[in-house]
């Protein structure tokens, strides 16, 4: 067999295996002042012996062919149906980027006076009024980056009233349904964690819960609707059992997409609760930005909350305020993401109440279209009507030699990103899919011709799933080995590729000498 | 098909105890390392610690998720199998076998009746595969 050389593009290398010495994406004017070394001006121990070392030198065409191509094999939720459960990966609307990218948002320095800041800090304020009303709390903080940051922001209030209220505890309860940072959250805020477990219909076990609900219950961390995409529909006692014990109602609120505009958590007795803005409110994220994870609460433990808070003075003036005796302290430098904040609050005027109402009931409704046409097809491990997400599993396709990762990678040569795989734990072989409001019908309908197509291939060609993908660029791999053997950093090959003359102002014995 | 030794002793989460005099070794079985796929990590506790009936002593992680390992009796850690932190793969190659996890000195046997034997454990599992 005869090698023939093939253009870059099908086989692309790393943009450090591009690199060729010399080759530069910039050319400045020639210097109009004297070079100076650059250990006048830094100490010499604080230099890189070789400043170019292991930095690709390449051209700008270069860069830009490079990235773009990476670009044209990734999927995105511009391109088509990102069903990966628990994640709510809904269209962006470009319209909040527009806000963000205001030059009065995206240039103020935040350091700026208060004075100067009313503008962003009228934002700030007005989206945490937004939340209190959306989730029907009363105050809440907008500084955590993420969800499981708000979950531990969440946990480090409820030990601080609790301590306050001469009653510290040290059992949290998280349903085996739960997602995986709660268990989490609550080991790093220095509380025990005990499972609570489903019961046959997929809620919580309300005996079990009595049960554990002692006088060493800090708070039950509960994600409603929960993973299976089922709604607690005893809330309301699940709330009155903890709060009888003493102990106080943290909700995960991941899941808000299938509840906003209609139920509010503060409703139904929870105590304190974390939103994504990334998921219901359509910022991006998975690689498209930083998310935030606000914490909304109610009146007793309002005191609580990081500083500084956005308060109004009597002349009507918006400032910040550090003098909070019973605060936890900062839970991040500044005031959060402050552009992810924008794109959310621009989302919520956008949307209106109506329209939120909206988006929660055609989530939903999405995600019954889907199990009412795929239930035939595909196990439903805890059947009934769901709300914006259902667990699927492969118990019957299993029979035929086929797992529900096969399955997951077959769908990527049908065109759709794969569904969120072995999540939730209970259901073994989950296939856990959340289409969101965005999709539209026609969608939701390839998607399953995809899936009832799948399940044809499973039967008549097993093999051909097995191995699935087969239209991607790299087939099947393996991610074992990556997991048990990780290649974290590359490391050039051979003798590495640099340039002949050092830049101004590096000292040229020392490349020199690196280089032997 | 599973297979269940018969000198081991089983916990509702999927761990085994093989007892000698007052030591046991302790593994996860064949069903949970079938369950959870390929192993790529197996996190143990330091020699010397103490755990007790149903304490976490560990986790495991597979391409799938992190579980954690569960005490089925209480004992202090008298040996570790360090051979895992290399090859994890011999938790689903050997479970009862070369793919222990650790060895503790009982603290109190009198906990061993509450676990399960080969045969209540084979029901269980059949039971759990229904779900």
């Amino acid at each position: 067999m005869r090698e023939t050389p093939c253009h870059v593009s099908r086989d692309e290398a790393l943009i450090f295996e591009r690199s060729h010495p010399g080759r530069a994406a910039y050319s400045l004017p020639p210097l109009d002042v004297p070079t100076v070394p650059l250990e006048t001006w830094i100490e010499a121990r604080f230099l890189r012996p070789d400043p170019v070392a292991g930095l690709p030198e390449v051209s700008e065409v270069d860069v830009i062919r490079h990235f773009t191509r990476l670009s044209r094999w990734n999927y995105a939720v511009d391109v088509g149906m990102y069903p990966l459960g628990s994640c709510t990966m809904k269209y962006n609307p470009k319209m909040n980027d527009q806000a963000a990218r205001l030059e009065g948002f995206a240039l103020h320095h935040p350091l700026t006076p208060e004075e100067l800041s009313q503008g962003s800090l009228d934002v700030l304020k007005m989206l945490e009024e937004l939340l209190c009303e959306i989730t029907g709390m009363v105050a809440g903080c907008l500084q955590p980056a993420a969800g499981a940051h708000g979950e531990l922001t969440g946990l480090l209030l409820i030990r601080a009233c609790l301590e306050a209220r001469g009653d510290p505890r040290r059992k949290v309860l998280i349903p085996d349904s739960a997602h995986g940072t709660n268990p989490a959250s609550a080991a790093i805020c220095g509380y025990s964690v005990q499972t609570i477990p489903s019961n046959e219909r997929g809620l919580i076990d309300l005996d079990a819960l009595r049960r554990a609900a002692d006088r060493d219950l800090a708070a039950l961390m509960l994600t409603n609707p929960n993973t299976l995409g089922l709604f607690e529909e005893e809330i309301e006692e699940i709330t009155r059992i903890v709060h009888e014990a003493g102990g106080l109602v943290y909700m995960d609120g991941a899941n808000m997409n299938a509840l906003v505009g209609i139920a509010r958590p503060g409703d139904m007795g929870v105590d304190v609760i974390h939103l994504n803005v990334h998921k219901t409110f359509s910022t991006p994220h998975g690689g498209g930005g930083p998310g935030a994870g606000p914490v909304l609460v109610t009146a007793e433990l309002e005191p609580f909350l990081p500083v500084p808070r956005i308060v109004r003075r009597a002349d009507g003036r918006l400032a910040l305020d550090y003098d909070r005796p019973y605060s936890i302290g900062r839970v991040r430098a500044f005031y959060g993401n402050f552009g992810v904040l924008v794109r959310g609050l621009s989302y919520i005027l956008t949307m209106g109440p109506e329209g939120l109402r909206e988006v929660a009931e055609t989530a939903v409704l999405n995600a019954n279209y889907l199990a009412h046409h795929l239930k035939d097809t595909y196990e439903i491990a805890y059947p009934g009507p769901v709300m914006h997400e259902v667990v699927f599993s492969d118990k019957r396709q299993r029979a035929y030699g086929v797992r529900n990762v096969d399955i997951a990678k077959r769908l990527i040569d049908y065109g759709f990103h794969p569904p969120t795989m072995s999540f939730p734990l209970i259901v073994p072989g989950a296939l856990m899919v959340e289409p969101t409001e965005t999709e539209c019908r026609e969608e939701l309908d390839l998607f399953i011709a995809a899936m009832k197509a799948i399940d044809r291939e499973c039967r008549e060609n097993p093999e051909l799933v097995r191995t699935a993908p087969h239209r991607t660029r790299l087939g099947r791999l393996d991610e074992v080995a990556a997991a048990r053997h990780p290649v974290l950093r590359w490391r050039p090959q051979a003798s590495p590729s640099r340039a002949e003359a050092p830049p101004d102002g590096a000292p040229s014995e020392r490349i020199g000498s690196s280089e032997s | 098909m599973a297979t269940y030794p018969e000198d081991c002793l089983y916990t509702r989460e999927h761990e085994w105890i093989r007892v000698e005099d007052d030591t046991g070794v302790i593994g996860i079985t064949d069903y949970a390392q079938e369950a959870l796929g390929d192993i790529v990590y197996v996190e143990l506790p330091s020699v010397g610690d103490h755990f007790s009936q149903g304490e976490p002593f560990g986790n495991v992680e597979s391409v799938k998720a992190v579980s954690e390992l569960y005490m089925p009796v209480s004992g202090e850690i008298l040996e570790i199998n360090e051979d895992l932190a290399e090859s994890p793969q011999l938790v689903n190659e050997d479970p009862y076998g070369d793919g222990w996890m650790v060895k503790i000195a009982l603290s109190d046997p009198t906990e061993l009746e509450t676990l399960m034997s080969a045969s209540e454990y084979e029901a269980y599992v059949r039971e759990e595969k229904e779900k």
